[in-house]
Order: structure tokens, then C-alpha cells, then sequence
């Protein structure tokens, strides 16, 4: 039987270094491309403070993107170390896009951002630019490569399930590359990004305004943060509500949980804007309903249902005594690769071996299960309810709420009337924000895929390595220690770059020349 | 869709990628490596140790790429490989995963205030980002080779019946000797190279020597390990070269000294072997004369003889198991399908060589010795 111990402990420990790798990767996508931008008004109005502007948000890139590499070697290792059987049953598909991320994208970052930190001297200041841009298509590119590896979990297609090598198998590799799950998530995420960034540049240069320090920098600064903010919290929301467009085909449950819809919703479906979820007694307290916004959010029409839960759970039920069948014929040809009456029972039914394997959980033989144990695994198809219904607000909630801090951010940037206090204040209060909502939007998208490790195919608890328990405390315990102490450096160096300021090397240049300037003259 | 190469040839090109891959990761991350395993030591003053740092610090990100690369082209390629391994050998990737983390983070960092002992402290972690991956990745390939413990079940789910300390068995531990001989040689050669000449680069040319030396002997004693050592694994039963990859249906016996078996078929594989001793002996040459480029080209072609003639004497093996031969795992039934491979081996096509192309530019661009005159007046140096 699988010790779910470790399959517990396993999920803490990926959860715990996914979610802290992810809190370096928005601010690197985003600032990455704000760079693009700062150091192309450079070269082309050649204002030495463009240079400068560049320089400085490029060096709270630096410390940023040290993490994230960093702590990205874990994440292209971990599935390996600890989900070793899923990496056998997957890794003819999902291994692919992890492969092609390091040719086509990470080897394009890693090797330019040497000569975008070293090459300003070296290079000249279009070449340069061209680096930086190499640099942030890199960074969005690994992005692409690694949300289409996360996109096949949500949506497996173009793969079947091979018997004699007991792993899935790509049939159609265009239909990963262009699965419309993976496509959804990743302008999503990458607008994330650049949001975040900007939210970033933006509190920042508040604070110097408010400060009342290097206004000329700040002004300028804040002016880029408020345009490429405005238009990356549109498309993020926009982009988002594309890949609640995506769930409705590929992964109801995910909508119907994070509705906490727990029955079938006639349509046109009403959005729940509030209410309390119970899982216990299988029912929403104190909904409050929007009429006709969720049907047309999620089928784009008037007149299809959206479905809910308990009827979902009933098609996972049949799919289950389904894939009992499968289970039975594949264990004959494992005993027998040439039986050819297995191989016949096994096809039509395919399909459904994943949902015959969550019996797994219950009983080590599926073909053994009880009709209760059969509805338990029905059940386990259904994520945490109130978890999803939750965070799925509080991210929807950011998202509208940075939508209005870059529309007034525009237009006080447009009006010249950068050092409007209010706004400067709650500019700083919400650099912390956009995290939390990519966080919770990552929360939602994962924990939503649960019980699955790859949708339908293969159970998380089934994709765990055959560890021990003392084994996973050394190395979460050892992870949260030194990711705690990295992250307390680096939050300390951004903290002391910020404060040295834009000017502080361009101080030392100038004492420099002050104590040279007798020799020359 | 009738794929214009069959299996056999696919899985045997992806068996000389893995190599390339690997050789790659030597070559360039390897004298990053062997930089950081000598900085204490070479280099005395901070300035010493700025004007070492810097001689990798523009580059070495890219070059550890090789590495991660290294470790998706596995999963691709091989998942049955990245499966065991990875989650064979636990804890000893935990080490090398938290070495590697700390590398970034020290050459970022260190510079970022003045104070000694801030600098002495991100020091000694570089030294040991340095010495620790290079230790463990030669113990790795030691274990590789004397097959590790696990074994498959019907569902060829990998279940591993060792532990930490096991890993640290005495052909282990001298491989593992060698691997840090090998890239510290490679990194004083590069110090040859890149550092301005004067005491650093003296010390490095000592440093080097010792290693140069190390290299061979530990080399010489590897090789008499694997004739005359209860070492090696064969082939027994039928062998489908286009089989399914199902580890489970091929027959494998331990046999000592089978390692040695592909150079009697195959004569023409001894010259990897031989490189791995004239590439030290001409490093050392070079660094004797203080002909630097000769150094540089000794050590990374020991690096290739020394790293190729793992692969060769293994060959068709990748990792064998040592409680359970029979779900030892080789070229010909540890890979990805057809179609995979085949994807891959397009997708690497394109992208390999315009990765050469700008990683080619780049170093062009950062041509040049590294001064500690450019640290006083280049800000942007770490």
C-alpha cells in the first residue's frame, strides 16, 4: 500500500520550493521587459538618466534573478527525487518541454545576463540593448516551455497510456505544444509577471517621491510602471478569465470547486459572489448570486449549463468501474504481453485506467474494491472546496484591484501630477499584493488539479518515489532553512539597493573625478 | 507516421548526446567548479579574490545551464534513468542541489557590501559550491558503475534499498577524488588563461601540478579497480536493440571485469582512455612550460577521454542494479518512445548549435584577462 505519509510530505515539500521559486519569477519576467523598455528610450534619446534608471532597477533584477535560478535548479531535479513514479509514467511527454525550455530559453538567459550585468562598457549601447532583450525573451520563453509541461497536467492531450512500457506515451506532439489549457496559462502568468514588476517600480518610485528623493529618476520611472502596468492588469485579468474559458472543457471539477457550484446550474449559470462553503453537509450557506455572469464567462453563451459537483462525481463513479475493467485487462498483460483478448478488453477502456487506479488509495487491488470504497474514490475527485472558493476570490479580487491602481497611476502620470500623496502612500502599501495573488493563483491551479498528479491519468499519491519519512523531514526541513536564510539576505540587499539609491555609484564616479581632476588639469 | 530514423539509431544518438551533454558540463561549468574549489587558496587578498572571481563570474551561468540541461535531457530522453537516480541517490542531491544554490547567490552577493568577514563567509561558500558538486558528481558515477541498489516492480515502479553513507564505498570515493582532481586541474588552467599572471597565477600553476598528478595516478588506480575488481555487468539473454523500453525484459548477470569487455570488441574505444592520461600529461606540460593554451586544451581533453571512457566501458549499460541485475537500465530499453527521441533530436539540431553560436560571442566579447586593475574602476565587476 502507498504510504501517504510520504505522499503528504512529498506534496508540502514541492508546494513549499515551487511556491517560494515562484515568488523570483514574476518580478524577473516583468522587470526584465520593463528593462527592454527603460534601456530602449535610452538609446534612443541617449539621456545619460535613462542609463541610469536602467542600471539601477537592472541591479534589483540581478539580486532578484540570483534567487530564481537558484532556486529553479531544485524545481528541474525535484521530479526526480521525490516523484520518481511520476516521472516514469510521464516523462515521455512531460520531460520534452522541460528539455526544450533549457535549450531554447534558459541557456538564452543565463548566457546573456553575464554580458547585460558586465558587457556596459564592452558593448555598444544598441548591442547592449539587444543583450537585455535576449535576456527577457529568454526569461518568457522558459515560461512558455514551462507552463506547456504544466498545461499537459492540467489537460493530457496528445498521449495514450502504452502497456508494455506502463508509462503514457506522446501520440500527437502539436496537440501538447498547442494545447489550449497551456496556451491560457501562460499569457496569464507572464501578464502576472509583468504586473507584479510593475507594481514593483512603482512602489518604489513612490517611496522615493515620497521621500522626496531622486524626483527626476522616480517621475520617470513611475511613468513606465504606470503604462506597462495598466495594459499587463488588463490583459491579466482578460487573459484570465480565458483560462476559466479553458476549464470549462478540460476541467470542470477545477470550475464547479472553485464555484463551490454543487449542483448542476441551469443556464445562463449565476456567479457566486459570496458564500460559505461546507463540505461537510455538501452545500453553499448564504450564497449570493450574480445572475447570467459565470454561463457566460465560462461557455461564452446564454443557453449551456455549467455543471456542478455532485453530478461530476457521479460521471467519476462510472468512469471508476471503467477503469476497474482497464485495470483487470492491463494486469493480464502484464503477466502476458501477447494475450491478445486482454489487449481487447484493454481498449476501449483506456481511457478510464487512471480513474481505476485511484481505488489505489483504498485498496491495493482495485478489482477488489467495495461499492463504498468505489464512492470514497468517486469523492476523492473533488478538490477543497472552500480552499479553492477562497483563493479564487482573494486572486480575482487582486487582479480588479490592480486594474484600478494603474487606471489612477496613468492618469496622475499623464496629468503631471506625480506626487499625489494618497496615491504615492497606497502605491507603497501595495507592492506586496500582486504576490499574493499569483501565490493563491498558483494555490488554486494546483491544488484545484487534486486528486490528480496528470488530470485523469495518474493520482498524485501514486506519483510519489519510494522514500522514507526521515528521508523527506532532512530535506524539507533542510530547504526551509536555507531558503529562509537566502530569502532574508535578499530581501536585506534589495532593501539596502534601494535605499543607496540610483546615484550612488554615479557619487562614487564623481569623487572620483574630483580627486583626479587636478592631475588633469 | 513512418519516422525517418528507427529506434536503435535514435536511442544510440541520444546515448552520445547524454555523453555530450555531460562533456559539455565538464568543459565549461567544470573550470567554474574548479575556480571556486581553489579560491580560498589561490587567492589571499580580497582584490586576488575579486580578480578570481571575476574571471568566471560573466559566464559561469550560462555554463552551468550544460547541467540543467544535462538533467531535462534525461528526464526526455531517459525518464527511466531520471526516475531511479535521482530518486535513488536522495540525499546526495540534496547536497549537490544545495551546493548549487548557494553559487548565485555567493558570486551575487558577496560583492554587495564591503565588510571582511560578509566576503570571507560568501568565500568559503563558493569553495564549497565548488568542491562539494564536484565530489559528489564523481561518487555518482562510481556508484554508476558499480550498479546501484534497486530494484522494479511489475508496474516498474524503482524502489532503492541504500543510503547515504553506502554511496561513500572506496571505488566511490576515488572516482569521486578524481572528479574534484580532474576540475580543479581544469580550473587552474583556466586561471592560466583568464587571471592576470603575477602570484595568483602562480599559485593556481602549483595547484594545478598537484591535480595534474592526482588526476593520473587516480585515474591509473581506477582502471586497475574495474580489471581487477568485483566490478561489471553483462548482457545475458536476447538482446532487441528495437525493443520496447521495458528494463524488466532483458537478462542481466553481474560479472567482474566486464567493464573491460567493449575494448576487446571494439579496440578502437581505447582511445578514450588514452586521451584521459595524455590530455593530463600535456596539462601538466603546459603548465610546466607555462604554455597556457596547451594547459587549458590538456585538461579539457582529459576531461573528454576521462568522461567517454566511463560511457564506453558501460556501454550499452546506463545504470545497472546491483541487488537486482535484472532491472539494470541501458540504451536499449531505458528510453523515451520513438517519437520522442525523434522530436528531440530535431528540437536539439536547431537549438544546439545557435546555443554554440551566441555562447561563442559572448565569451569573444568578454575576451581578455581578468586585472585588478579593471576592479577599481569598472563598478559593474563583482
Amino acid at each position: 500500500m502507498i504510504d501517504m505519509a510520504v505522499v503528504d510530505l512529498s506534496r508540502l515539500q514541492f508546494a513549499l520550493t515551487a511556491l517560494y521559486h515562484f515568488l523570483f519569477v514574476p518580478l524577473t519576467l516583468g522587470l526584465s521587459f520593463m528593462l527592454v523598455i527603460m534601456e530602449s528610450i535610452y538609446v534612443m534619446t541617449r539621456r545619460p538618466i535613462w542609463r541610469t534608471i536602467t542600471r539601477f532597477w537592472g541591479v534589483l533584477f540581478g539580486i532578484n534573478f540570483a534567487l530564481g535560478v537558484a532556486t529553479g535548479i531544485t524545481m528541474e531535479f525535484q521530479f526526480g527525487m521525490n516523484w520518481s513514479y511520476y516521472s516514469h509514467y510521464v516523462g515521455d511527454i512531460f520531460g520534452a518541454p522541460l528539455a526544450i525550455e533549457g535549450l531554447m530559453a534558459f541557456f538564452l538567459e543565463a548566457t546573456f545576463v553575464g554580458l547585460m550585468f558586465f558587457g556596459w562598457d564592452k558593448l555598444k549601447p544598441h548591442a547592449h540593448l539587444f543583450v537585455t532583450f535576449m535576456v527577457a525573451l529568454g526569461t518568457n520563453l522558459s515560461a512558455l516551455w514551462i507552463l506547456i509541461a504544466n498545461g499537459w497536467m492540467q489537460n493530457p492531450v496528445g498521449a495514450a497510456f502504452n502497456p508494455d512500457t506502463m508509462r503514457m506515451e506522446v501520440t500527437d506532439f502539436m496537440a501538447v505544444l498547442f494545447n489550449p489549457v497551456a496556451q491560457a496559462k501562460f499569457v496569464h502568468t507572464v501578464s502576472a509577471g509583468y504586473v507584479c514588476a510593475s507594481v514593483f517600480v512603482l512602489g518604489v518610485s513612490a517611496f522615493y517621491l515620497l521621500k522626496g528623493k531622486h524626483k527626476g529618476f522616480a517621475k520617470r520611472s513611475m511613468t513606465v510602471a504606470a503604462a506597462f502596468g495598466l495594459a499587463s492588469s488588463l490583459s491579466v485579468v482578460v487573459l484570465g478569465d480565458e483560462s476559466g474559458y479553458a476549464l470549462t472543457d478540460n476541467q470542470k471539477m477545477k470550475l464547479a470547486a472553485l464555484e463551490a457550484m454543487w449542483r448542476t446550474e441551469p443556464a445562463p449559470a449565476g456567479l457566486t459572489a459570496f458564500g460559505i462553503p461546507s463540505l461537510k453537509d455538501r452545500e453553499t450557506h448564504y450564497e449570493v448570486k450574480i445572475p447570467y455572469v459565470l454561463g457566460l464567462i465560462s461557455t461564452r453563451s446564454l443557453d449551456k449549463p455549467v455543471i456542478g459537483i455532485l453530478e461530476l462525481v457521479a460521471v467519476a463513479e462510472d468512469r471508476i468501474e471503467r477503469g476497474v475493467v482497464a485495470y483487470d485487462a492491463l494486469e493480464d498483460l502484464k503477466a502476458n504481453p501477447n494475450d491478445v483478448a486482454a489487449r481487447a478488453r484493454f481498449e476501449p477502456v483506456r481511457n478510464d485506467l487512471g480513474y481505476g487506479l485511484l481505488l489505489k488509495r483504498y485498496v491495493a487491488d482495485p478489482r477488489l474494491a467495495t461499492p463504498d470504497q468505489v464512492q470514497l474514490a468517486a469523492w476523492s475527485t473533488v478538490p477543497n472546496v472552500p480552499l479553492m472558493f477562497w483563493t479564487f476570490r482573494v486572486m480575482a479580487g487582486i487582479g480588479f484591484l490592480m486594474i484600478g491602481l494603474f487606471a489612477t497611476a496613468f492618469v496622475l502620470c499623464t496629468l503631471r501630477r506625480h506626487e499625489t500623496r494618497w496615491f504615492l502612500r497606497l502605491a507603497v502599501l501595495a507592492i506586496p499584493l500582486p504576490w499574493v495573488a499569483i501565490e493563491f493563483g498558483w494555490v488554486l491551479a494546483e491544488v484545484g488539479r487534486q486528486p490528480w498528479a496528470v488530470e485523469g491519468v495518474l493520482p498524485t499519491f501514486l506519483g510519489a518515489s519510494s522514500l522514507t519519512v526521515p528521508q523527506l523531514w532532512t530535506t524539507i526541513v533542510g530547504f526551509t532553512l536555507f531558503y529562509g536564510a537566502l530569502a532574508v539576505v535578499e530581501v536585506g540587499l534589495i532593501l539596502r539597493a534601494i535605499k543607496k539609491g540610483p546615484f550612488a555609484e554615479q557619487e562614487t564616479d564623481a569623487q572620483l573625478a574630483a580627486e583626479g581632476a587636478p592631475a588633469v588639469a | 507516421m513512418e519516422l525517418p530514423l528507427d529506434f536503435a539509431t535514435l536511442r544510440l544518438i541520444w546515448w552520445g548526446l547524454l555523453g555530450v551533454l555531460l562533456i559539455a558540463f565538464a568543459l565549461t561549468d567544470g573550470f567554474d567548479l574548479g575556480v571556486g574549489a581553489l579560491l580560498p587558496f589561490v587567492a589571499r587578498t580580497d582584490e586576488e579574490r575579486r580578480m578570481v572571481i571575476n574571471t568566471v563570474g560573466a559566464t559561469w551561468e550560462g555554463n552551468q545551464v550544460w547541467f540543467i540541461l544535462g538533467g531535462g535531457a534525461i528526464f526526455a530522453a531517459w525518464p527511466f534513468v531520471y526516475a531511479v537516480s535521482f530518486s535513488g541517490f536522495y540525499l546526495a542531491m540534496f547536497l549537490v542541489l544545495a551546493a548549487l544554490i548557494l553559487r548565485p547567490v555567493s558570486f551575487k552577493y558577496r560583492s554587495k557590501r564591503p565588510h571582511g568577514r560578509w566576503r570571507t563567509f560568501w568565500d568559503w561558500c563558493l569553495f564549497v559550491s565548488g568542491f562539494v558538486p564536484a565530489l559528489v558528481f564523481g561518487v555518482a558515477v562510481g556508484n554508476v558503475m558499480l550498479g546501484a541498489p534497486f530494484s522494479l516492480d511489475g508496474d516498474l515502479r524503482s524502489f532503492y534499498e541504500g543510503h547515504l553513507l553506502g554511496l561513500f564505498s572506496p571505488f566511490a570515493l576515488l572516482c569521486g577524488l578524481l572528479s574534484v582532481a580532474m576540475l580543479v586541474l581544469h580550473g587552474a588552467a583556466w586561471l592560466g588563461l583568464k587571471a592576470e599572471r603575477g602570484p595568483v597565477a602562480d599559485r593556481a600553476r602549483l595547484y594545478g601540478t598537484i591535480a595534474g598528478v592526482l588526476s593520473l595516478v587516480l585515474f591509473a588506480a581506477g582502471g586497475l579497480f574495474v580489471a581487477y575488481g568485483d566490478i561489471g555487468f553483462r548482457i545475458t539473454g536476447a538482446l532487441d536493440v528495437n525493443g520496447v523500453s521495458n528494463p524488466l525484459r532483458t537478462t542481466v548477470q553481474a560479472a567482474s571485469g566486464a567493464w573491460l569487455d567493449n575494448y576487446g570488441r571494439y579496440p578502437w574505444m581505447l582511445i578514450a582512455p588514452v586521451l584521459g592520461f595524455l590530455g593530463a600529461a600535456a596539462a601538466l606540460a603546459g603548465l610546466w612550460r607555462r604554455s597556457e593554451p596547451l594547459a587549458f586544451g590538456g585538461s579539457s581533453l582529459s576531461a573528454v577521454g576521462i568522461i567517454s571512457t566511463v560511457g564506453l566501458s558501460m556501454f550499452p549499460f546506463i545504470l545497472p542494479s546491483s541487488i537486482h541485475p535484472q532491472s539494470s537500465l541501458t540504451v536499449w530499453n531505458a528510453s523515451s518512445s520513438q517519437t520522442t527521441l525523434f522530436i528531440m533530436l530535431l528540437v536539439t539540431a536547431i537549438f544546439l548549435p545557435l546555443i554554440l553560436v551566441y555562447t561563442a560571442w559572448v565569451y569573444r566579447v568578454l575576451w581578455g584577462r581578468s586585472t585588478t586593475g579593471a576592479l577599481r574602476s569598472n563598478p559593474d565587476l563583482y
